[in-house]
């Protein structure tokens, strides 16, 4: 069973192998609702839309704060490249999505359900298996051409998160020096144990040029898939174990 | 004359005696020499925080026929580790490596002295190359163009 909804501004797709029912996928698309009503920039009425108008910090949510806090972590543990203050406004997208697939995640988990994964964006949280009892495949977007597909990993319990400019333009610069744009790296992609990590990891190293991927392979845990202007793609020492040959 | 002579191997003992402590104390400074005598290995799969790998840095001292290096020091060839270049120079004392110093090493930003205080890892490369194969989902940039969604929202509702 596979239901889309748009949420966010992008598509949000949801398959449970086994198990799913009505209910379920609602109570999930919900969630996702009152995310993008709490989180969303776009939104006026927005909570972190409020707060970047001078919402005092008494009134912020619990969510929020947590939201916070992991950002200046992840702001932390990137060395400043994952930054959500541009220019004195607040924006954590680059880490709500991943918390809220992983969340997402955890919803259908605790409906007792295995089987299933949950994407958004181009951003996927894998659980064990897909209708032919195997893992999940799942394909890495060619950064020149979006209808074609350059790698095949196989999944069954990680998150997977790619960074790249290729869709809405150049839109991600490096924080350490806002003039400066991400031009020589086409798309990163992270496989981390949860999407999480894979998203806020990618969104910073993505920031970081072609130091990206030396970060990634940096940090236990995370495996990452670099495509740079030139077409070449450099790949962390343990990638390969996740990929598929071609058929 | 005898007196010179005397003070003249007194100072080169003396020297050596310094040289060799100073050896010594280089000695704990390293990680893992281990990896570079296995230079001829195939580069590491599994992720080392001190991996020095046999591409990055390409200095490997010859044999000597003990089986061990012979002493020197020796300086690899320029390698190009994709984010800049790696030049080292290994010392070879007794056989063994004593000393590994970087005479190239990118580290002009904050965040690469911190990464290359690690390690050098040899990331692999390739050209990238449309695959062709069964996949449930794929993984890329977000698509969050207002036309986009509108025109993934007007198919859906035909599907």
């Amino acid at each position: 069973m596979t239901q889309t909804q748009i949420i966010m501004g992008m598509p949000i797709t949801i398959e449970i192998t086994h198990g799913g029912s009505q209910p379920i996928f609602d109570k999930v698309f919900n969630y996702f609702k009152k995310i993008d009503n709490r989180f969303s920039t776009y939104k006026s009425d927005s909570e972190i839309s409020k707060i970047n108008n001078g919402l005092e910090a008494s009134r912020w949510s619990k969510s929020m704060k947590d939201v916070f806090k992991l950002c200046e972590q992840t702001k932390e543990i990137t060395n400043g490249y994952f930054d959500i203050d541009h220019n004195g406004q607040l924006d954590p997208s680059g880490l709500v999505k991943g918390w809220a697939i992983d969340n997402a995640a955890n919803i259908l988990r605790k409906q007792g359900l295995k089987d299933f994964y949950v994407e958004a964006g181009g951003d996927i949280q894998v659980s064990g298996t897909n209708s032919e009892k195997k893992p999940w495949a799942i394909g890495i977007r060619n950064p020149f051409n979006i209808n074609e597909v350059i790698k095949i990993v196989s999944l069954s319990n990680e998150g997977v998160a790619t960074s790249g400019t290729y869709i809405r333009g150049q839109h991600i610069y490096n924080p350490k020096n806002k003039n400066q744009k991400i031009t020589e790296v086409k798309s990163l992609s992270v496989i981390a144990g949860n999407v999480y990590e894979a998203d806020r990891f990618a969104t910073a190293a993505f920031a970081m040029g072609r130091k990206g991927i030396k970060f990634i392979e940096s940090i236990p845990g995370l495996e990452g898939y670099m495509v740079d202007d030139k077409k070449i793609a450099t790949y962390t020492t343990g990638f390969e174990r996740y990929v598929i040959k071609n058929a | 004359m005898v007196m010179k002579k005397f003070v003249l191997i007194l100072a080169v003992l003396g020297i050596f005696v310094i040289y060799s402590a100073g050896i010594r104390h280089q000695v704990p400074v390293l990680k893992k020499p281990q990896s570079l005598i296995a230079s001829s290995s195939p580069p590491p799969t599994t992720k080392s925080g001190s991996t020095i790998s046999s591409t990055g840095s390409s200095a490997a001292p010859q044999h000597a026929s003990s089986g061990r290096y012979k002493d020197g020091t020796y300086t690899g060839s320029v390698a190009d580790a994709y984010y800049g270049n790696v030049q080292v120079a290994v010392t070879i004392s007794g056989g063994r490596i004593a000393k590994v110093k970087f005479l190239q090493f990118p580290n002009t930003h904050s965040t690469s002295v911190i990464i290359n205080d690690q390690a050098i890892p040899y990331l692999q490369q390739e050209a990238i190359q449309a695959q062709s194969s069964n996949i449930q989902l794929i993984t890329g940039a977000t698509f969050t163009s207002q036309a986009f969604a509108q025109s993934l929202q007007a198919a859906l509702s035909r599907a």
